[in-house]
C-alpha cells in the first residue's frame, strides 16, 4: 500500500487527530495530537492492510519556538507489505508526556527510556521509565535545545562523590 | 525479603527440604566476555537467571548533540566511532542517507566501489564476531584463523584511504581516493581463496560437540517477538524473518548481482552463527561479481554544493575553486528542508539515521537508529530463564558493540 493511502485510511478513522500530512522524498509524516497516539498505533498494528509490526524507531525532537514545543516521531514499518509511515506525535513545554507505546510494540521501551532520558519527554504506563544513557543522578536533558554543548558549568561529580564516600580511603589513608 | 524467606525453604517432591535463596550479581561494566562496556544486574536462582538487568551509557559520547553543531562534512568521521569494528558500513550508511536528503544521483563506479567495500566490512566484521564468540564458548584455534583473513581485509582498507579501523573512504557524494587496478585484482584474489577459508572455520567447529551443545536450542527468540522486539540483521534473519534492507532498499549495486538472504529458522544461537556463515559466502560472492563487472568513470557525483570538486578543474576553474575554498571553511551552506529516515543493512543489522532538516548546512536533528541498542534492551528476553553460562553464548551471538549502542 501506498503511505498516502494508508493516511486516507486513517483519516476515516481518525480524522479528528490528525494535524497535518507532509510528504518529503516519497516519505509520508503524520502530525498528531498525542492524546490517541496508543489507539492510532494500535490501529495501524492491528489492521490487516497495514499490519506496521516493525517499529524500527522512536525518538524526540525540540522545537523550542513552536507552540508544541516537542515531537515524538514513530517509525513504523511493516514486513509483510514493505511500507513505511511515520507518525510525529505533538506534545507541549508544559505538559510533556504521552502515553507509552510499549504494550504494542515491545522494542518501544529502550527508545522511549532514551526520549525520557534527552529531552524529559515523560511516557505514561512505561514499565520502566529510568534514565537509560545518562547517569541516574544526572540533571537535565542534554539534547533539549537550551542545553549548552559542553554540558552545564560545574563539572559532574558522581566519582568523586562515590570516591568520598568510601570510608576506607580515609582508613588507609589513600591519595585520591 | 520475603520472598528469600520463601526461597529458602524449598519443598521438593520427594518431601526433602534444601535452602536455596536467590542471588543478585554484578557483571561487567569491566568484563572480558561483555564485548565492551555492558553491565548487568542478574537476579540468579541456583545456575538459572531470573532476571537480567542491563545498563548501558558507559560509551555515550553524545554524537547525536555533537552532530547538531557540526556540518554535514564534519559529521562523517563521528560515525567511525560508533561501530568501529566495521566502521565502512557505518559511514556508507550515514553518506547515503545525506545524500538522499541533498538528492544527489552517484556515478556507478562509486556504487560498485561502495557495495565492494560495503560487503568486505561485512566479512571482517562477522570475522571478528566469529572469533570473539567461539573464544567465549572456548575455541581458541577459530580465534587465531579469524584474524588472519581479518587482517588481509584491514589490508585493503589500509591501501585505500590509510586507516584500518576509522576509514572515512566515503565522502558525501562519493569516495575520497579512486582504487587501482592492482587493489581490485588483490580484492579478487581475496574472493577467490576466502570460501577455502570459510570451510576451515566450519570443519573446527561444526562437528565440535561442545559448541553443538552450547548453541543449538540455547538463547532461542520466535520470529514474532524478534519483529515485535524491534530486532534486525542476522538476529532477526536467523528467526526465519527473511528481512534485508539491501533487497528491498535502493542503495548500491545489490540489484545487479546475485545473492541470497540468508535464513535460519528455530532463532537459536545456531542459527545465528549459521545465518552469518552464509553471509560469508554470499557476501564474498557479492565482491567477486562487483569487482568482475565494475566500470570505468568517475567517483564524485556532479553536485557542486555539496561535494568537493576534482582537484585538477579547482586549479583550472574558476567557479570550482569558489566551492572549494566555501565547502573547506564553511561547509554546505544550504540543505533541502524536510525529515528524512533513510536505513543501510550493516553487518549488525538495520542501521538507520534520521535527519531532520532546517534548510541549513548542519542537521536540526541527527538520530541514529542503532541496532546494537535495540538488540540489548531485548538481551532480558532472550536470557531470561536460561542459565547463567549460556549468557556469554547469547550477548557474543547477538553481536553487539557499545559503542554504537550508547552513541
Amino acid at each position: 500500500m501506498e503511505p498516502l493511502e494508508i493516511v486516507e485510511k486513517l483519516k476515516g478513522k481518525f480524522l479528528n487527530e490528525i494535524v497535518d500530512v507532509t510528504q518529503f522524498r516519497d516519505q509520508v509524516f503524520v502530525s498528531l495530537k498525542k492524546e490517541k497516539i496508543v489507539e492510532i498505533c494500535r490501529y495501524l498494528h492491528d489492521d490487516p492492510d497495514i499490519y506496521m509490526e516493525y517499529l524500527a524507531d522512536l525518538c524526540g525532537v525540540d522545537y523550542p519556538e513552536k507552540r508544541y514545543r516537542f515531537e515524538v516521531v514513530y517509525n513504523l514499518y511493516s514486513l509483510r507489505h514493505n511500507h513505511r509511515l511515520m507518525l510525529k506525535a505533538q506534545l507541549s513545554e508544559d505538559d510533556p508526556n504521552i502515553d507509552s507505546v510499549v504494550e504494542i510494540w515491545n522494542g518501544a521501551n529502550w527508545h522511549e527510556r532514551e526520549a525520557c532520558d534527552m529531552y524529559g519527554i515523560l511516557f505514561n504506563n512505561h514499565p520502566d521509565l529510568r534514565r537509560i544513557l545518562m547517569p541516574e543522578d544526572w540533571e537535565g536533558y542534554p539534547l533539549r535545545k537550551d542545553y549548552p554543548l559542553k554540558g552545564p558549568e560545574e563539572e559532574y561529580k558522581g566519582f568523586e562523590e562515590l570516591k568520598d564516600l568510601h570510608s576506607h580511603d580515609k582508613e588507609w589513608n589513600i591519595q585520591s | 525479603m520475603e520472598n528469600i524467606e520463601d526461597k529458602a525453604n524449598t519443598e521438593l517432591e520427594n518431601g526433602a527440604r534444601v535452602s536455596s535463596r536467590e542471588m543478585t550479581i554484578n557483571m561487567g561494566p569491566q568484563h572480558p566476555a561483555t564485548h565492551g562496556v555492558l553491565r548487568l544486574v542478574l537476579d540468579l536462582d541456583g545456575e538459572n537467571i531470573v532476571k537480567c538487568t542491563p545498563y548501558v551509557g558507559y560509551l555515550h559520547r553524545g554524537v547525536e548533540k555533537l552532530a547538531e553543531h557540526r556540518n554535514y562534512m564534519q559529521i562523517l568521521p563521528l560515525t567511525d566511532r560508533l561501530d568501529y569494528i566495521s566502521s565502512m558500513s557505518n559511514n556508507l550508511g550515514y553518506c547515503y542517507a545525506v545524500e538522499k536528503l541533498f538528492d544527489i544521483e552517484l556515478p556507478e563506479r562509486t556504487e560498485y566501489i561502495r557495495t565492494i567495500v560495503g560487503e568486505l566490512s561485512r566479512i571482517a566484521n562477522h570475522l571478528l564476531w566469529l572469533a570473539t564468540h567461539a573464544l567465549d564458548i572456548g575455541a581458541m584455534t577459530v580465534f587465531l584463523y579469524c584474524f588472519r583473513e581479518r587482517e588481509q581485509i584491514l589490508d585493503f582498507f589500509e591501501r585505500i584511504c590509510g586507516a584500518r579501523l576509522t576509514v572515512t573512504y566515503p565522502r558525501v557524494g562519493g569516495l575520497k581516493n579512486d582504487v587501482d587496478k592492482e587493489w581490485l585484482d588483490d580484492v579478487y584474489a581475496f574472493t577467490e581463496e576466502f570460501p577455502k577459508r570459510v570451510e576451515d572455520y566450519e570443519t573446527l567447529i561444526n562437528k565440535n560437540r561442545i559448541w553443538l551443545r552450547r548453541t543449538k536450542g540455547v538463547g532461542v527468540i520466535s520470529a514474532e517477538e524478534a519483529i515485535n522486539w524491534g530486532l534486525s540483521g542476522p538476529v532477526l534473519r536467523g528467526s526465519g524473518v527473511p528481512y534485508d534492507i539491501r533487497k528491498i532498499s535502493s542503495y548500491g549495486v545489490y540489484d545487479k548481482v546475485k545473492w541470497e538472504v540468508c535464513v535460519g529458522k528455530n532463532g537459536d544461537i545456531y542459527d545465528r552463527y549459521r545465518v552469518r556463515m552464509d553471509e560469508f559466502i554470499q557476501s564474498n560472492s557479492i565482491v567477486r561479481q562487483c569487482v568482475e563487472q565494475i566500470p570505468e568513470g568517475p567517483i564524485m557525483a556532479d553536485a557542486p554544493k555539496f561535494t568537493l570538486p576534482a582537484k585538477d578543474k579547482v586549479l583550472t576553474d574558476m567557479e570550482h575553486l569558489i566551492h572549494h575554498f566555501v565547502l573547506i571553511t564553511k561547509g554546505p551552506q544550504t540543505a533541502p528542508e524536510g525529515e528524512l529516515y533513510m536505513a543501510t543493512e550493516v553487518p549488525k543489522g538495520e542501521m538507520g539515521f534520521f535527519f531532520v532538516s532546517d534548510g541549513t548546512g548542519k542537521p536540526y536533528r541527527m538520530r541514529v537508529r542503532s541496532p546494537s541498542f535495540v538488540h540489548v534492551s531485548a538481551l532480558p528476553k532472550i536470557t531470561e530463564g536460561e542459565f547463567v553460562a549460556d549468557l556469554i553464548s547469547n550477548i557474543g551471538s547477538i553481536d553487539i558493540v557499545l559503542g554504537e549502542c550508547d552513541r
